[in-house]
């Protein structure tokens, strides 16, 4: 091969590469991202949150297709809204922490659904029990980062959470709302060529 | 004509409202040491949703009052138990208007807002503050003793003008099958 042809193919490779190459949101910003959740107490919407949390996410919006999301949350460090609340729901009834310490999403599909709306679907495994869940979210840009703002419902019920005297819907509803907030730093997906 | 006999509204709103503080406050002391429990959010409600009564009867009862004179007190009482009845009274009223209110404050300063029968929300007029919660907690379980030993006082005073000085203080205020006189 001659030092042209290097010198040719080598451009190539890198036009090629720059042109495939979108930007992708990986690096997440856990100081920045939260995951609440809003229950019903006698229908009164109660807050709560999960403020420990490990996150990976790949997401190119020009390819929400090939995106992916892995979560897993301690569930022990929850915030349930009160003292009482938060030495409760730990306990075997709810969360089970001791036998159960994490939640587990993992991404299956990831689709728009329209201008800058995208919806995730995967397993959700809380205390055992690995749920289909679908969030809807958005996806904006802020700088370097990108923010990801979506919710979805579950039903507690699915996964155990509230058992005994605690399963009886009429005081704590089945449904509890989870939104999430994620900041994601940009990261370049294919390697960057090396000047000189 | 000399007005001798509460109103039948002030009658009324006089025996419910006394019935619902008791009940409230019986309540309110008993849930307040419960370890969570389904029950225990119960009663929490309840609670809320018959404070946010007796403030709106209170109120009610207020326009009543201003708008309807209480039958005068009997000439031979002194001077002094006037002033004391009267006292009595008022911070009766207060403390009727201020215990809800404590409890509604309190309730949003803990991060629970308070939704009358679970299906009206009432805004919060403070946002979640642990430390605020719980001084107004405190606030509001001091007013209740206060409270508990004015009830004790007026019923005191009730039963001694019946049974002692047999005036007519308590039966102006129970409901009679008389036509009042006004």
């Amino acid at each position: 091969m001659t030092n042209v042809t290097r010198i040719f193919l080598a451009s190539t490779l890198v036009i090629a590469a720059n042109s495939a190459q979108a930007i992708e949101y990986s690096a997440v910003q856990l100081d920045k991202s939260t995951i609440t959740f809003t229950s019903k107490q006698m229908g009164v919407p109660v807050q709560g949150r999960f403020p420990k949390f490990t996150a990976r996410v790949a997401f190119d919006p020009a390819k929400p297709a090939a995106a992916k999301v892995d979560l897993i949350i301690d569930l022990a460090a929850i915030d349930a809204g009160s003292k009482d609340a938060d030495d409760e729901v730990v306990g075997k009834q709810w969360f089970n922490v001791k036998a159960f310490p994490t939640a587990s999403f993992t991404s299956s599909i990831v689709k728009a659904v329209g201008a800058g709306r995208y919806e995730v679907t995967g397993p959700l495994s809380i205390k055992g029990k690995a749920n289909p869940v679908t969030a809807k979210f958005g996806f904006k840009t802020d700088g370097n980062n990108g923010v990801f703002d979506g919710d979805f419902t579950l039903k507690r019920i699915d996964f155990a959470i509230g058992e005994g005297p605690w399963a009886d819907l009429s005081t704590v509803a089945n449904e509890v709302q989870v939104n999430f907030h994620v900041v994601a730093a940009a990261a370049a997906t294919a390697p960057t060529p090396k000047a000189k | 004509m000399k007005v001798t006999r509460y109103t039948g509204v002030a009658i009324a709103l006089h025996w419910l409202i006394g019935l619902m503080i008791l009940v409230s406050l019986g309540v309110g002391l008993y849930m307040a040491d419960l370890s969570l429990s389904p029950t225990k959010l119960r009663l929490y409600s309840w609670h809320k949703w018959a404070g946010v009564t007796i403030f709106s009867l209170v109120l009610i009862r207020c326009v009543w009052r201003i708008t309807h004179p209480a039958p005068s007190l009997p000439e031979a009482m002194p001077q002094w138990q006037r002033v004391v009845a009267e006292s009595t009274h008022y911070a009766l009223y207060a403390l009727m208007i201020v215990i809800p209110l404590s409890g509604w404050l309190m309730s949003s300063a803990k991060g629970f807002q308070t939704v009358y029968f679970g299906v009206l929300p009432i805004p919060d007029l403070l946002d979640k503050n642990k430390e605020l919660g719980e001084t107004l907690t405190q606030v509001h379980s001091y007013l209740n003793y206060l409270m508990i030993a004015i009830i004790g006082a007026h019923i005191g005073a009730a039963l001694k003008h019946h049974f002692i000085d047999k005036d007519d203080i308590l039966r102006r205020m129970l409901p009679s099958r008389q036509k009042s006189i006004s």
